[in-house]
């Protein structure tokens, strides 16, 4: 019977672990960051359309969801920042060791968490304060 | 274009079950991906529920007593039987590594076994591993010398060269990182792969060798070498301990100190 081979499992079978989805999730972020410059922009057009523009933008801004988006895009761009500094070491050669790939690996997620955390906690500081 | 499922003809469907442990103490599911070329069928799993008291630690030793006592037809490659020939490479619980020096005690459950990842199977376990093997030739991973050696003796090395070798050398070629690279899955016809970049830098390295420059023209190529993204699946599943992601990202450096 003539047929071709049929392919392995990949995806549908291997383990995640920190090595490929820390490497997907900065993959993720950076789709998520570049989509997160149109708003920026968005937000940038309407404070030189004037103030009519402007304060439709803000209202935008104070819905809920789009608050909770705005928390994701800040954690999003912490996590390709820390993650990327792990990827300039590797370009520079250091941090190679399975051990150290794990430990730089968490640490970038804690970072990520925490920063974010401090800026919204800033934020809200100064929300509350106003 | 990378290809998140798999083809129709490839999809898994479920198999059949045996119950080989009657009256045993100690039992374990053996989940084993099954492919027939000689029917027109799909792949399926096949379960096997085995008497661990009856076969030895390792989940070859397993795989061995299936082919043995439950099912002949099971179609697997094994050779050395202690991790140095690379023949019985496997995904085995969710990871790459050697079916032979794989305990099975250290593994949680029922054991999942599958062919080496992202590969076209000839049958059963077996991987078609030619693609991987002429990657490796495209490396021409051999000494290569304009200078002739001494009259008298070998090409010698010092202690720090050979050093530069540790590593490298006890590569086995089993192919384990390569089929755990997703940069590999959906570039693997283009892109070498942490195996044959492991044996490229072994030769790069080699003080002994007079083709460096060549070599490093050879992999200079959007493709062949940049496609490595430092996912670092390579050496988190390499059976021998080895650090692919490493060897490349040397490379990669000799690339760049070769124009300063």
């Amino acid at each position: 019977m003539s047929r071709s081979k049929p392919l392995s499992p990949h995806l549908q079978v291997y383990r995640p672990q920190i090595t490929s989805v820390l490497s997907i999730t900065h993959r993720a972020t950076g789709i998520a960051l570049s989509a997160g410059t149109v708003v920026l922009l968005y937000w940038l057009a309407s404070a030189a359309g004037g103030s009519d523009a402007y304060a439709a933008a803000q209202g935008v801004f104070s819905h809920g969801l789009v608050k909770l988006l705005l928390v994701g895009w800040t954690w999003a761009f912490f996590y390709h920042l820390c993650n990327g500094l792990r990827h300039l070491a590797w370009d520079a050669g250091y941090g190679f060791k399975i051990s150290t790939v794990y430990r730089s690996g968490y640490t970038v997620i804690v970072a990520s968490l925490v920063l974010t955390g401090l800026i919204w906690a800033c934020v809200l500081a100064k929300l509350g304060g106003a | 274009m990378a290809e998140f499922s798999l083809p129709k003809n490839s999809r898994v469907m479920p198999g059949k079950t045996v119950s080989a442990a009657n009256g045993a103490k100690r039992k374990r599911t053996f989940r084993v991906y099954r492919y027939d070329p000689d029917n027109g069928d799909n792949p399926r799993v096949d379960s096997y529920e085995i008497d661990l008291d009856k076969c030895g630690p390792m989940v070859l030793d397993a795989i061995i007593y299936i082919k043995n006592e439950v099912d002949p037809t099971l179609a697997f490659r094994r050779s050395c039987r202690e991790g140095i020939c690379g023949s019985c490479a496997m995904n085995i619980d969710g990871t790459n590594t050697l079916a032979c020096t794989k305990a099975t005690e250290s593994i949680k459950g029922d054991v999942k076994i599958y062919p080496l990842p992202h590969m076209p199977v000839h049958k059963d376990l077996v991987p078609d591993l030619k693609h991987f093997y002429a990657q490796y030739a495209s490396v021409k991973p051999w000494l290569q010398a304009e200078s002739p050696p001494p009259p008298d003796r070998e090409r010698l090395q010092s202690k720090e060269d050979r050093e530069k070798l540790d590593g490298l050398y006890e590569c086995i070629l089993c192919a384990c990182c390569s089929t755990s690279c997703p940069s590999y899955w959906w570039n693997g016809d283009r892109y070498l792969g942490p195996a044959a970049l492991l044996q490229a830098y072994r030769w790069l390295v080699d003080s002994r060798d007079e083709a460096t420059g060549e070599r490093l023209d050879e992999l200079e190529d959007p493709f062949k070498l940049y496609r490595c993204h430092t996912i670092m699946n390579c050496a988190r599943t390499c059976p021998k301990g080895l650090n692919p992601a490493e060897a490349i990202a040397n490379i990669k450096k000799m690339m760049v100190t070769r124009t300063l």
